[in-house]
C-alpha cells in the first residue's frame, strides 16, 4: 500500500529532516509513527502527500509513484489518503453537515449520494445529532470526529491522521483513537503520527520510531521507546 | 469537469463576488468605462467611416472642354481617364444635356422663360465630364493627371475642396487616441481585476488548502475564481451597452437638430447596424478581460 525507498528529504540548510527511510506499509495495517517533535514526522507527511518533493529515494503510494506522477494527476492521489489534522482544519462558517458534505463536493459527488452518506459518516462518528452545529459550538473532541468524518468520508484506502489527539483531554483521546481502531477493522490502511505514549504503549500497534530523520526502530507489536 | 460541478463553481463565484463588494464593484465600474468609451470611439468611427463612405460617393471631379473638341477626341480622353486605377466611373454630360438639367432645376415649371435661348444654348461649351474617384485621398493625383491633359482639349478641371481627406485625417486622428486610450484602460481593467480575484483567494486560502488535500481537481480550484472573474466582465460590458444603447439615438437625434449643417451632409447609421457588432464585441472584450485578469492572479496565488 505504502513504500518508502531509500526516502531523503534536505532542506536548503542543515542536516537531512529525512534520512534514508524504509518503510513498507501493507494494506489494512494499523502504523503508529513516533518521535519527537523535529524528528522529521512532518516532512514524512508531506512527503506522502506529496507537498514536497524528496531529495532522493522513491514513494509508491496505492500503486502511485510520486516521482512520475503528473502534477494534474496528483489530486487522484490525495484522494486515496484521507488527512485528520491536530488543529481539526474545519470551515468556521460551515456547519458540520456542510464540512463533511464539502469534502464530497470537491471530489465532485453527485448530491444525492452525498445526502445519503453524509448522515452515515457522521452517525459512524456519533455526532449524527449535531449536523447543524457550528465548529465553535462544538468541543475539541467533537471537532476531531467531524474532521474524522470529513477525512473518511470518501472512503480512502488510506487514513492518515498526524497528531490526531495532540488537542484532546485524554477521554476524548481515546474516543478518537477507538474510532480510528474502527475504521481500521473495517479495511482501512490507518497510519497515526503522535507522540502520546500512554495510547501508543496501550494500544500494542506496530510502531515505527523516527529520530533525526531515521527510522530507529520497527515494532511488529511495541509500545513508545523513548521518552520526549 | 461535470456540469453539476459548474453550477457549485458558478454558485461559489457569486459569493465571492458578494464577500468582497467594494472591489468587485470597482473592477465592474473600470470595465464599464473601458467598454462605454471603446463602444463610443466604435460609433463615432463607424459614422465617420460611413460619411466617409457617402462623401466618396458624391464627391466627384468636374471637365470641361476646350471649344470645338470633337466628339472622337472626346470618346479618347474617357478611355483614357478610365483606365486610371482612381477612377471609378466617368459619365458624359452633352452640353445639350447639361442645358436641359439647369432648366430643370432653374425654372422648373415655368420652362417657357427658358425658351428665350430656344435656339442658343448658353452653356454650349458646357459638355463635361463627371469623374467619381474609388478613393477619394487620390483626388489630387488626378486633377494634376487631367491638368496634364490640358494640351489634348481639357479647358478646366473643377474639384471639390479637400473636405472628404479631412473627414478621412480626422477619422484616423480619433483612431489612434482611442485606441491609446483604450489600450491603458484596457490594463488598468486587468490589473483591477486580478487584484479583486486576489482578494478573493485570501481570504479562501485556508479553504482551498482544505480543497486540495480533500483531492479537488486543479480546474475544480480554480473554476470559481474563472467564474468571478468572467461574471464582473460580463456586468461591465451590459452596464455600457445599456447605456450606449439608450444614448445612440438622443445623441443622433441631437446632433441632427441642433447643427444643421451638419446634418446636411452627415447620414448616421441606424443603431442596430452599430449594435450588431458592438454587442458581441463588448461582451467579449468584458469576459476577455474579466479571464485573463482572474488567469493572471489564479497562476500567480494558486499553485495548483
Amino acid at each position: 500500500m505504502i513504500d518508502l525507498e531509500n526516502v531523503s528529504k534536505t532542506y536548503s540548510a542543515g542536516a537531512p529532516a529525512v534520512n534514508d527511510i524504509n518503510l513498507h506499509i501493507d494494506a489494512g495495517e494499523f502504523v503508529f509513527i513516533v518521535g519527537n517533535s523535529g524528528a522529521g514526522k512532518s516532512t514524512l507527511i508531506k512527503l506522502m502527500l506529496k507537498e514536497l518533493e524528496p531529495t532522493a529515494g522513491r514513494i509508491v503510494i496505492n500503486g502511485k509513484d510520486l516521482k512520475t506522477i503528473k502534477h494534474r494527476k496528483i489530486h487522484l492521489l490525495r484522494r486515496d489518503i484521507g488527512v485528520v489534522f491536530q488543529d481539526f482544519r474545519l470551515l468556521k462558517d460551515r456547519n458540520v453537515y456542510d464540512n463533511v458534505a464539502f469534502a464530497q463536493r470537491v471530489v465532485e459527488v453527485p448530491n444525492r449520494i452525498i445526502r445519503r452518506k453524509v448522515p452515515a459518516v457522521l452517525s459512524m462518528v456519533g455526532l449524527a445529532e449535531k449536523y447543524k452545529s457550528f465548529p465553535k459550538e462544538l468541543s475539541g473532541g467533537e471537532q476531531q470526529r467531524v474532521a474524522l468524518a470529513r477525512a473518511l468520508v470518501n472512503n480512502p484506502p488510506i487514513l492518515l491522521a498526524d497528531e490526531p489527539t495532540g488537542n484532546l483531554d485524554p477521554k476524548n483521546s481515546w474516543e478518537i483513537m477507538n474510532l480510528l481502531e474502527e475504521i481500521n477493522n473495517r479495511g482501512t490502511t490507518v497510519i497515526v503520527v503522535t507522540h502520546n505514549k500512554e495510547i501508543v504503549d496501550a494500544m500494542q500497534k506496530r510502531v515505527v520510531t523516527i529520530q533525526k530523520g531515521m527510522v530507529i526502530s520497527d515494532e511488529k507489536a511495541g509500545g513508545y521507546l523513548y521518552e520526549d | 469537469m461535470k456540469i453539476r460541478t459548474w453550477g457549485y463553481s458558478i454558485k461559489q463565484g457569486m459569493i465571492n463576488i458578494k464577500r468582497n463588494k467594494l472591489f468587485s464593484l470597482a473592477s465592474i465600474a473600470t470595465i464599464a468605462i473601458c467598454i462605454f468609451l471603446i463602444g463610443l470611439f466604435y460609433s463615432v468611427f463607424v459614422n465617420i467611416n460611413h460619411m466617409v463612405e457617402e462623401a466618396e460617393q458624391q464627391i466627384s471631379v468636374t471637365v470641361f472642354f476646350k471649344p470645338g473638341i470633337t466628339d472622337e477626341e472626346i470618346a479618347n480622353l474617357k478611355d483614357q481617364i478610365s483606365k486610371r486605377a482612381e477612377v471609378k466611373e466617368v459619365t458624359y454630360t452633352s452640353a445639350e444635356e447639361a442645358w436641359e438639367e439647369f432648366k430643370a432645376v432653374y425654372f422648373g415649371d415655368h420652362m417657357d422663360l427658358a425658351e428665350g435661348f430656344k435656339d442658343d444654348n448658353p452653356l454650349a461649351n458646357s459638355a463635361s465630364f463627371e469623374i467619381t474617384l474609388n478613393d477619394i485621398s487620390m483626388q489630387d493625383v488626378l486633377v494634376n493627371y487631367l491638368n496634364s491633359l490640358k494640351d489634348q482639349g481639357i479647358r478646366q478641371v473643377n474639384a471639390s475642396e479637400n473636405t472628404a481627406s479631412t473627414i478621412d485625417t480626422f477619422g484616423k486622428l480619433v483612431a489612434y487616441v482611442s485606441v491609446a486610450l483604450i489600450v491603458v484602460l484596457l490594463a488598468v481593467a486587468v490589473f483591477l481585476i486580478s487584484n479583486t480575484i486576489a482578494m478573493g483567494i485570501t481570504v479562501r486560502r485556508e479553504e482551498i488548502g482544505i480543497m486540495k488535500l480533500m483531492g479537488a481537481s486543479d480546474l475544480f480550484v480554480r473554476a470559481p475564481f474563472m467564474v468571478e472573474g468572467l461574471i464582473i466582465g460580463l456586468i461591465g460590458a451590459v452596464i455600457p451597452m445599456i447605456v450606449l444603447l439608450v444614448l445612440y439615438n438622443r445623441v443622433v437625434l441631437y446632433i441632427i437638430t441642433h447643427f444643421q449643417q451638419v446634418s446636411s451632409f452627415t447620414i448616421f447609421l441606424p443603431v442596430k447596424d452599430v449594435f450588431n457588432i458592438l454587442g458581441p464585441l463588448a461582451l467579449v472584450i468584458g469576459a476577455g478581460i474579466g479571464l485573463i485578469g482572474s488567469m493572471i492572479t489564479i497562476r500567480k496565488h494558486l499553485n495548483v
